[in-house]
């Protein structure tokens, strides 16, 4: 499977008449787009604001972040099976808006939306606050219920994002990636002498607000598969969660997936990427011992040499690493897994919520409970006045002069277990 | 910059005055450097001078904890310095956790910074590494040239208040304190690096070593329940409703112990989830699904257990640190133990 992406590199976004693409901006029709999210009946009120890089702007309650793309050649189309058919993607041309986002923001839909600064010691933490942001600001009716809720805004999100996507149908890109893929057999006789590594993707499927969905199915409904990588990085998998923001896997960190991007870097010539397994997240023990067993046996199956597990959340989760990791390892098959910390806003508490010493290889995008203060903005987008209470803020989180105090786990992205990040942690 | 002053603290044996017949040896000071000092004094190259040393005997100091820290605090406090150096002990167990103690407390109590020195194996390692540097010896005093080595660059950094780096880098026993940095490259490509080191059979070095794991026996099962008194705890956030005590949604730093006399059902009118890390519909519209305070109490009536204990403890387990965690625990224990409680029900989320 092959599979080019095209980008078209935006340097600025602002509003006009006309959304288009012109000289490296975004121009936007901010009633257009308002009025197509506002189709969504679970919606009081729709509003739309700008962030670019740079600029004193705090975005929360932030929910999900997705880059606006559109399929040019090939079968599918962008989202598939929540916006598009359910046509299998991965193939062909896409066209992408490299440097922009559409986020989604507005009250909050259970604690664990996250805040992105776009300037100042926060900005260093997501890698958001780089891009030239559209965010949607939401509004629930009353008495919505949290998962209709997160429906809602989930598919405003894609929907935005296909929107703008489209301004790019027509265009030429500035670059062109090309991704491929070979059926396994003709990949390993091409490489014979090269490791054979996979990607195990852990999927987010805790339910109750934690889920993930692969061609609009919801992870935790299904069995660990395997999947195209360049299908991941053409919008297979979309995130529909609220688990705390620090390590939660945006929509767009999937579609741009650096464990995908750095596993192509390498293949063909220190290592042979074979493809990628992902599983769940599910949290009854019988679901977690049979999907961890199916992971391994495929990996067996699969004949690979290697392989690469990421996480997303933390905590229980975490059981589902350590499982993954143990019996891939028992197959005989090198593991290297990717997590993050939870060891207290002081550093000295226990990291991890499983341990197992066949998990000798770990890379670490930090510990979400380290406290950092982000200073005033001079505007906000959304509401501050749910700091206090979302994941990684706490009592008097919110200042009176508008600074905040929290742990890194409010902070979207920061601590991201898709290795996106620069930010680790060493012992001292 | 004016020099740096050291005050430095040494037992018995050590100072020259004499070895367990001598061990009660209260503390005294002298202006000036005493045994080891002469070593350390001379490390320092004018930069910094060991001002005063404090002599106590191990057994005094170790069975007068209280008096001895006290006496030994107004003894330092009095020349003003700017580090405190203890030892190095290095397998001395009582000298070694003599060392701790004092470093820890001067640290505490003056707000200077402290370092000492003992083998990694010596008590006093296991029970100060997290509070006080402590750079890792030889388990003799065979060793005092490289202790010395090792301890001088990092008091004097630690006086001058300059950041230390890693345990590896200092040469001090790991405090087991996570710190986070920027890394060169981004976490995928460090993973991508270390799987093909692995693959070749290289070295490489995991960004985080397993922890040895707590993992708690089970107690025997209570053989009549009809006589036990039953305690409900949970870490699924059921609180009463408004949360009065504002546990965190996540990384809570507290826990809620609160009343269920008379209640037989908690409701959406009474309670409520602080807890952030699931969609709270299911447990704010019956809490008991979470805390099942409505069962317990058909089981009481009906006589399978002996009661239901009055309070139930509370908090969210989302992210929370396991060092929080288990000093609430270690709190509830023994409250729910002295309230006569046999057995408990812990429910999550």
């Amino acid at each position: 499977m092959r599979l080019e992406l095209g980008y078209l590199f935006i340097e600025d976004v602002q509003f006009g008449e006309e959304t288009k693409l012109e000289n490296k901006t975004l121009y936007v029709n901010k009633d257009e787009l308002v009025n197509l999210i506002k189709e969504d009946e679970h919606f009081e009120k729709v509003d739309l604001e700008l962030a670019r890089p740079g600029e004193s702007i705090r975005i929360t309650p932030v929910k999900d972040v997705v880059e606006p793309r559109v399929k040019v050649e090939g079968p599918g189309g962008v989202f598939p099976g929540m916006i598009s058919k359910v046509d299998t993607v991965g193939s062909g041309k896409t066209n992408v808006l490299k440097g922009c986002a559409v986020v989604t923001a507005g009250k909050i839909v259970g604690f664990q939306e996250g805040i992105i600064d776009m300037t100042g010691p926060g900005a260093d933490y997501t890698p958001f606050s780089k891009l030239n942001n559209v965010v949607l600001v939401c509004e629930p009716k009353e008495g919505l219920k949290q998962h209709e809720h997160e429906r809602a805004l989930r598919m405003a999100g894609f929907k935005a994002a296909t929107y703008l996507g489209e301004v790019a149908k027509n265009l030429t890109p500035d670059e062109v990636e090309i991704f491929e893929t070979e059926p396994m057999l003709e990949s390993i006789n091409k490489y014979p002498e090269l490791p054979k590594v996979a990607y195990v993707q852990m999927l987010q499927s805790q339910g109750l607000l934690h889920d993930t969905y692969v061609y609009g199915v919801d992870a935790k409904e299904s069995l660990p598969t395997i999947i195209y990588p360049t299908e991941i990085m053409d919008g297979a998998i979309v995130s529909g969660n609220c688990v705390s923001a620090c390590d939660k896997n945006t929509t767009y960190h999937h579609l741009n997936n650096p464990v995908v991007k750095d596993l192509f870097a390498k293949h063909g010539k220190e290592l042979n990427f074979i493809g990628v397994i992902i599983t769940n997240e599910n949290v009854y023990l019988a679901d977690k011992e049979r999907s961890s067993n199916w992971t391994a046996k495929l990996a067996e199956f699969l004949g690979l040499d290697g392989v690469l597990v990421s996480q997303e959340g933390f905590g229980n989760p975490d059981t589902d690493l350590i499982m993954n990791c143990k019996k891939i390892e028992q197959k005989g098959i090198k593991t290297v897994i990717i997590t993050d910390e939870y060891a207290g806003r002081d550093g000295a508490s226990q990291s991890l919520a499983d341990a197992d010493p066949l998990a000798n290889a770990v890379v670490t995008g930090g510990n979400a409970n380290e406290v950092i203060t982000l200073p005033p903005m001079d505007k906000i987008i959304g509401d501050t006045s749910y700091v206090d209470t979302i994941a990684g803020g706490f009592d008097g989180s919110l200042k009176e002069d508008g600074s905040i105090v929290v742990e890194l786990q409010a902070i979207t992205g920061a601590t991201n277990e898709l290795g996106f990040n620069k930010l680790t942690a060493k012992g001292y | 910059m004016a020099k740096i002053k050291a005050v430095h603290y040494i037992n018995q044996f050590f100072a020259g005055i004499g070895g367990e017949e001598k061990a009660d040896y209260k503390p005294e000071v002298r202006e000036g450097i005493v045994g080891p000092g002469m070593a350390i004094n001379a490390g320092f190259k004018g930069e910094a001078e060991i001002v005063a040393t404090i002599i106590c005997g191990d057994s005094y100091f170790n069975e007068n904890i209280e008096e001895a820290k006290s006496e030994i605090i107004e003894m330092v406090k009095k020349y003003d310095p700017d580090i405190f150096i203890a030892g190095p002990a290095f397998n001395a167990g009582r000298y070694g956790v003599a060392c701790g103690t004092i470093a820890d407390a001067v640290h505490k109590e003056l707000g200077i910074p402290v370092l000492t020195g003992m083998y990694v194996e010596n008590p006093g390692a296991d029970m100060f590494k997290k509070s006080v540097y402590i750079v890792s010896t030889k388990n003799s005093a065979a060793g005092m040239r490289n202790a010395v080595k090792q301890m001088v660059p990092l008091a004097l950094k630690l006086a001058k208040g300059e950041e230390i780096e890693s345990p590896e880098e200092e040469g001090y026993i790991a405090r087991g304190v996570r710190k986070n940095y920027f890394a060169e490259k981004r976490g995928s490509e460090r993973a991508v690096d270390m799987l093909l080191k692995k693959l070749k059979g290289e070295e490489f070095v995991t960004e985080f070593p397993m922890p040895d794991f707590d993992r708690v026996e089970p107690e025997a099962a209570i053989k009549d329940m009809s006589k036990a008194k039953i305690a409900l705890v949970t870490s699924g956030g059921i609180v009463p409703k408004g949360n009065p005590d504002h546990i965190e949604s996540s990384s809570a730093s507290k826990y809620g112990k609160y009343d269920i006399e008379g209640i037989k059902d908690l409701t959406k009118e009474t309670h409520e989830t602080a807890h952030g890390g699931y969609d709270p519909v299911y447990a704010n519209e019956d809490p008991d699904r979470v805390l099942p305070v409505d069962v317990l109490r058909d089981l009481e009536k009906e006589g399978k257990i002996g009661s239901l204990h009055r309070y139930f403890y509370t908090t969210v387990g989302n992210g929370t640190a396991v060092a929080s965690a288990k000093a609430f625990a270690e709190k509830i224990a023994k409250e729910l133990l002295s309230d006569g409680v046999n057995a408990v029900i812990l429910t999550s989320t």
